[in-house]
Parts: structure tokens; sequence; C-alpha cells
């Protein structure tokens, strides 16, 4: 493999010509410090969390006389805009001969849904808006499922999709779809664009809507006319958005509040979710976990956000969170959310969730506050922001006993498997992952039991580092999430812990890490089964495991038809090696894991259960340890 | 409990089709909803009618200020309003019964629109109430056909929904009144106690 790259610097700048021959692994890592150099979003916007954008919006005479696809190419330059993804067709022709000129790094896919997990993917990386464009019909329903994983887990990203003419949309005609309609739920807004004059103002709304407030995607439908027909006059391209006001700043009443319930709390727990990443809130939650003297657990999706090598760190809360995490957010007096949403996986038992805390919520969204659990004190606004008022006021409190307990609980139950079987055990591989690369890589992941491994058993040090579909669960994210993370971030490690059934989901886009040589590395924990499915059948329904084993194919050479280098990993010895091996290899490379099948992940709150009810698993069989958790077990 | 809340929305196709859409995916009821044209053409006004507890009302509240497109969201929870219901009832008039129909008819301050050998159409204003009551008066006659407005509201007094957007202290982007400096920078002297505190943020705010 040679290191041109059909992309220019960009795509080849990842490949080390060497790396064939060196013997130890050698990749970049980054450092917290330098993520947040990579924060675009944060110098653009103003204290008023308004962008501020390439070319100051107004009456301007810049656009006259081009047509709006050219617009549109010069408009994703002046908002900074240097990849995108996308999949040409009939009703985005011109712009695609507009891209053919562009300086943009275009990144042609194999599925419109790829494109748009790519651009969540980058998105998530760097913090920059993924952008995506695609044809009419199912072109733009094809990126359905990636606007959805978008929405749930407020990622930016903006869809630029073709539509038939102006004149002939409602006739049915070829390729066409009420695509505005069909993405309403899922997106933060939708245009339909009737005319040229309206591209420039609206292509400045998608960029503010999509990155301010709660982020989240955006779609602009572009009918053939509007991108071939010219503008002929100045236009104002100034956004106009009456009815969007996100809130910013916290209000200073509550984030003192904020701040005395905390000094006054006795057991105090910090629950970190996404919001904190996409706030890029990282020091700011450790200044208050370090200041203040809280235990910190994050969600999901804010894994990175608290280093976990910090003593004071819970790990992962929830569904599959560490106990100590979940025991400590029940018996906690003084629960301080911030950027999360208290979703299901997180707080089990809504009736039986922290009932001793009360509960200060930062976020951004006030239809956030008090929408699952009651709120006693909301701060609304920008995680980063509010933060920094709150620790102003935060003091420094012993907390021994607390501490005490919570170390008690870690030492107890830690996370844990027993490597008892013939195959490799799925958990033993990421450890391995994880102690090789020392949890200082981009991880993505598809979605089941791989994912909630990846969670527990790596180390998450660095923010923007764990790029997995929370919300939406969607199956299949890991392969083109890993891809557009590796564009967003050349020259540093990206890796998909994937499972057999995601990974088979979405396998084509290896034909685009091989296009374009990014040297993403897939982790396949092959089970040959759809294994938190098969989790479920066998502790819910009586293990009548219907529909959920799978005949897969050789993944070492379907890897290698694609033109990527394939690897297949069968003995538990071969393990540590195999991991070598993907991570010292310059180009893609997908590693085919053959792992135990009959693995559960432990602990698991059940559906309904409350959050300390645990099925500990191997983790312990250690009687519920809290006096909570005894009266609460009584009442459950 | 019954709640009447009223938006402001920026005329636009497909605003509607958001908030219904809103409305049945999130499982809230509505009992009616009202779109019509306000005093500024760029503007609709929605009133919608739900029954619901607290906690709903708020998330309805909330899920609606949420939508780009709604401007502004206010729910009459708290306030003094006015609230009216429009309706075009026809009533059959069986003979001999006629006067006895009008009567009834001015007793509500309905008027009589249309007539015919052997129906009348009376147009009635005012609360839900006062509708439902006059048609169950009707209905022994033979109610032919009924069709309502749903309700519109208006809060009483100074009070409006569409408030100048630096109450908020939150900056709407291009709106009415916000300055085109909004966007480049934030205004001089702003800090976060220049932005008054949300509906939710007050409930919670502990005494003192």
């Amino acid at each position: 493999m040679t290191t041109a790259s059909p992309i220019g610097a960009r795509g080849g700048t990842s490949t080390p010509a060497t790396a064939k021959t060196a013997a130890p692994i050698t990749y970049k890592a980054i450092t917290t410090d330098q993520v947040s150099d990579l924060q675009v979003i944060e110098k653009k916007v103003d204290a008023n969390g308004l962008p501020i954008m390439g070319h100051p919006p107004g009456l301007s005479t810049r656009l006259v006389g081009k047509t709006g696809s050219q617009i549109l190419i010069q408009m994703l330059a002046e908002h900074g805009v240097t990849d995108a993804f996308g999949y040409p067709g009939g009703a985005i022709l011109p712009t695609f001969d507009a891209l053919y000129d562009a300086k943009i790094n275009f990144i042609l896919v194999r599925h419109e849904q790829g494109a748009g997990h790519m651009a969540d993917g980058y998105a998530r990386a760097t913090g920059k808006p993924g952008v995506v464009i695609v044809t009419s019909g199912p072109g733009a329903t094809n990126t359905v499922t990636a606007l959805g994983t978008a929405y749930m887990d407020s990622i930016p990203m903006i869809v630029f999709s073709g539509q038939v003419r102006t004149y002939m949309i409602g006739n049915d005609a070829f390729q066409e779809a009420d695509v505005t309609g069909i993405v309403r739920p899922v997106t933060k807004r939708a245009y339909l664009v009737k005319n040229v004059r309206d591209l420039p103002r609206i292509i400045n709304e998608a960029f503010v809507i999509a990155t301010t407030g709660r982020p989240g995607p955006v779609l602009i439908d572009l009918p053939v006319d509007v991108t071939t027909s010219k503008i002929e006059e100045a236009v104002d391209d100034t956004p106009h958005l009456p009815g969007y006001r996100p809130r910013v700043l916290g209000h200073s009443k509550m984030t003192k509040s904020a701040a005395e319930m905390i000094n006054a709390s006795k057991r105090p727990v910090l629950y970190v979710g996404g919001g904190a990443v996409l706030a890029n809130a990282w020091k700011e939650v450790r200044q208050l976990a370090d200041k203040g003297n809280i235990p910190c657990t994050t969600t999901l999706l804010g894994l990175g956000a608290f280093d976990e090598n910090n003593p004071r760190a819970l790990h992962m809360l929830g569904m599959h969170g560490s106990a100590y995490a979940n025991y400590a957010v029940q018996e906690s007096d003084c629960l301080i959310a911030v950027g999360a949403r208290f979703d299901d996986r997180v707080t089990g038992n809504l009736k039986f969730f922290a009932p001793k805390a009360k509960i200060i919520h930062i976020d951004i969204d006030p239809a956030s506050i008090s929408k699952n659990v009651k709120v006693d004190i909301p701060v609304v606004g920008d995680a980063r922001l509010c933060l920094r008022d709150i620790i102003e006021h935060i003091q420094h409190v012993e907390r021994t006993e607390w501490f005490d307990q919570i170390n008690a609980w870690k030492a107890k139950f830690p996370f844990t498997y027993r490597d008892d079987s013939k195959l490799a055990k799925p958990q033993a591989i990421i450890e391995a992952i994880n102690r090789i690369t020392q949890g200082k890589a981009i991880f993505a992941t598809g979605v089941g039991q791989h994912q909630m491994w990846a969670a527990q058993f790596i180390r998450w040090s660095q923010p923007r580092s764990m790029i997995s579909s929370g919300g939406l669960g969607t199956m299949g994210f890991g392969v083109p999430a890993a891809i557009g993370a590796q564009i967003g971030r050349p020259g540093e490690t990206v890796i998909d812990i994937d499972g057999d059934s995601s990974f088979i989901m979405f396998p084509q886009e290896l034909a685009t890490a091989a296009q374009y040589k990014l040297p993403v590395k897939i982790a396949i924990l092959n089970n040959n089964f759809q294994g938190m499915v098969r989790q479920w059948q066998q502790l819910f329904y009586n293990s009548r495991f219907s529909h959920t084993e799978m005949v897969n194919p050789d993944f070492a050479k379907l890897a290698e038809g694609f033109g990527v280098k394939g690897i297949s990993c069968k003995r538990k010895e071969d393990v540590d090696k195999c991991v070598a091996e993907m991570l010292a290899y310059p180009g893609p490379v997908v590693v085919d894991f053959l792992c135990e099948t009959n693995e559960n992940v432990y602990p698991m709150v059940a559906s309904g259960k409350a959050l300390h009810d645990m099925d500990l698993g191997v983790v312990g069989q250690a009687p519920a340890p809290t006096n909570t958790a005894r009266e609460l077990g009584s009442l459950a | 409990m019954r709640h009447v809340i009223s938006a402001l929305v920026m005329n636009e196709p497909g605003v509607l089709a958001h908030v219904a859409g809103m409305f049945s995916a999130r499982g809230f009821n509505i009992d009616s909803l009202v779109v019509g044209r306000t005093e500024d053409p760029a503007l609709s006004r929605m009133t919608i009618v739900v029954n619901a507890d607290d906690r709903i009302l708020e998330q309805v509240r909330k899920q609606l200020a949420k939508i780009v497109t709604i401007v502004r969201v206010r729910d009459y929870k708290d306030l003094p309003f006015v609230e009216r219901d429009m309706a075009l009832i026809k009533v059959a008039t069986p003979a001999g019964k006629r006067s006895e129909i009008i009567e009834t008819v001015d007793i509500f301050r309905g008027r009589i629109v249309d007539v015919s050998p052997n129906t009348l159409m009376v147009m009635m204003a005012g609360e839900e109430e006062k509708i439902d009551a006059f048609i169950d008066l009707m209905r022994p006659y033979g109610l032919k056909e009924v069709a309502r407005t749903g309700v519109i509201a208006m809060p009483r007094g100074s009070s409006t929904v569409s408030a100048p957007d630096d109450e908020t202290g939150a900056h709407a982007i291009g709106g009415v009144t916000a300055k085109r400096e909004a966007l480049v920078k934030p205004p001089k002297g702003w800090h976060a106690d220049k932005r008054e505190p949300t509906q939710e943020e007050l409930e919670a705010t502990p005494p003192g």
C-alpha cells in the first residue's frame, strides 16, 4: 500500500509509510488540552451562544451571479466546513458539479445512512458540525436513521438533500419524497428551499440551529431549480429565527444556590452526560469534582468527560453501569446532573431513583428539566459557563465517610469477568485493547454487549474519544462513525469495537475506508450471536433464542474482498498479538476475534427494577449493601 | 385539569404539522387546536386546549417552545384571560317550534344567520360551556349539524403573548426586536443577572 491518497494531504497524513516494519506500536494520542484546541465551535460562539460566522450576515452582494450550488459550496467554506460526506444522484447533480472544483474534502460513501453516521462520528470527534450531501427520494430517506441517531444524542449535523424541481413537487415525480415531512420528528428543523434568494439565509440559520442551544441535526431540501438558478441581486442572509432563544448563561441565583446545596451536602455525586462533552465542559467538570471533592459518574455518552483514572471516578452508571456508581447515586443526598437527561437506561425505575437526593440539573434544554425526575435546582444554560459560575462558590469539603463508603464499594464490586472458557472472553479482548493503547485512542462502537463491555473495560480518560449511539441505539453505527472520526482527526488511532451483528449490518463502508486509505481499526467481538438480545432471551424469555443466532461470513476474507486487511483471531492466546498487529498496521484493518458466546454483561439492572437492585452476576453475590437498598427492597 | 395554551408561530408551511406531530409523538392529548392569522402577517397564533395535570402541561409548554418555528408560548394557568369558541348550529324547526327556538337563541345572544322552511342556522360565540349548554337545549328539536371553531383566547389587561424579546433576556436571533449587533457581539453590560429566571427556575428557587 502506498501513502498516496486521492484526497491529498489530509488522507495521506494518517498513513505512516514505515509502520509496516516497525515492531513497537506507535500511534499518536492526544491530550485533553489538545482536544480543546480542536474546538472550532468554541471559538465561533459568542457569549450569547450565537455563532460568529465566517462572513458577517447582512445584505451582501458577494453571492450575486452565483447559482444555488455555488452559493452552497461557498457558504460551507465560510462556515469553516472542510469535510463532507455523501452520495450523488439525479436531483443533487448540480451541487456535485460545483463540488468538482471545490476545495472541500468530500468523502464518497456507499450508502447514505453511512454518510450520516460518518458526519455524526466526525462531529462527535471534533465538535464541528458534520455535513452530508445526498440526492432526493431514497437518498434522503436513507439518512433518516442517521438523523434519528444524531437527534437523540444531540449531535450537530446538516444534511443537504436534492429534491425534484419546485413545480414538480407533489406530482409523485421520479425519486420524489416528502423529505421535510419525513424527517421533521428527527431534526431540529427541516427546510424546503423554494427560492434561491432564501438559500443564503437558510444556510446561516441551519448552522445556527445545528450548533447552538441543544445541538442537533438540520435538513435542507434543495430542489433542482433552486440549485441551478442564480441570485440576481444583493440578498440579506441574516438568520431570522424569532422563536429561537437558546439560553447560555445560567441564572446567577440558581448557580449560587446550587453551589450552596453542594457545599452543604454530605454525600454528593456528579452525574455527567453527553451534554458536558457537547459543551466542551470537561475541564470544568474536573474542577468541580476536584475543588468540591465530589465523586463523579458518567453516562455512556459522558464517558471521557471525566478522567476515569481519577480516584473520584465512579465510572459509568445505569443499567450496565458499575455497582459502586449505582449505589452511590442511590445513597446520595445531592445529585448534580450535568448535561444528562435522566434516561431510563440510567435511572432504572424512576419511583426508586436517588430517593434521598436533592437534584441539581444543569441543562441547556429547558424541556429536559423535570421531564423524568423532579428537579430541585434547575440551572438552564451552557454546561461550561454554568459550571464556571458554580465552581466560583464551591468549597472543599472532606467527606471522609462518603469516600470510605465509595471505596469500600469499589473494592468489593469492580467490573470483572471469569476467564474460564476455551474461547477468549470478549471482556479480555477489550482489556487487551485498553492495556495496549492505555485507553488513549478514539473508540467507536456498535450497539449491544460489546458496547457495554467497551464502556466498562476501557479506562476512559479523554473527551470526544467515545463515539457511540446512545439514545437511539443504532446497530451498524460503528464502522461509518469510526471512518467519520478518522476523517475529523487524521493521524490519530481510531478503533471501532464492534459486534458481529452490528458490523454485518453496515459493512459496506469498508469500501470507503479502502478508497480513502483511512486507517481505521475494526475489532469485531464475534460470538456469532446478537449477544445482548441473547442475554435478554436467556434471562427473561426462558432461554428461547428466537432468531438471534447468526451465521456469519468469514470477516477477514470479507475485509480482504474490500481491499482491507483482514485478520482472524481464533485462539485466546493470540489476542494480544492480534491487537498489536491491528494497531501496527498502517491501513484499514478488520480483526475477527472469535469469542465466547454464553457471556452476559454484568451488573445489570433489569427493566422496572430500582437502580441499586442489580443482578451483579460475576461482579459479586453480596446482599444489597445499604440501608436504603434494604428499605427500598422491601418496597419493591 | 383543562388548560389553554397560546403559541405564536412563524407563518410557514409545516409548522402545524410539526406541532401536531410533536403532540402525537409525545402522547399528549389535545382537546382543540385553532390556528389563525394575527396582526403580524409573519406570525400565526395557535390556541391549544389540553386536559392534563400540571406536569404534563409543563412538558407541553416546554416541548412547544422547543420547536424552532414557534416564537412564543404562554399558558394561561395563572392568568385572567378571555376565551371564546364560535359555533354554527343547524337545527331542525318542527312545526310550531320555530319561535320557541328563536327565543332560546335570543337568551343565549346567538344570531340566526340562515333560515330555510324547516331549519335554522344559529351563529353563537362564547365560552365552550355556554355553547355546550345551547347545543344540549337544541337537541330535542333535532340537531342537523354543528361546526365549532375551537377556543381562541387572550390575556386580560395590557399583558400580551407577543411580549418584546428582551424581557426574557435571551436574545431572539433576527427577531422582531433583536438588533443586528446581537449576532456578532453580546450587548453591553451583559451578565447572568440580566436574565430573568425561567418559570421552572423560579418555582424551584429555595426560599431566601
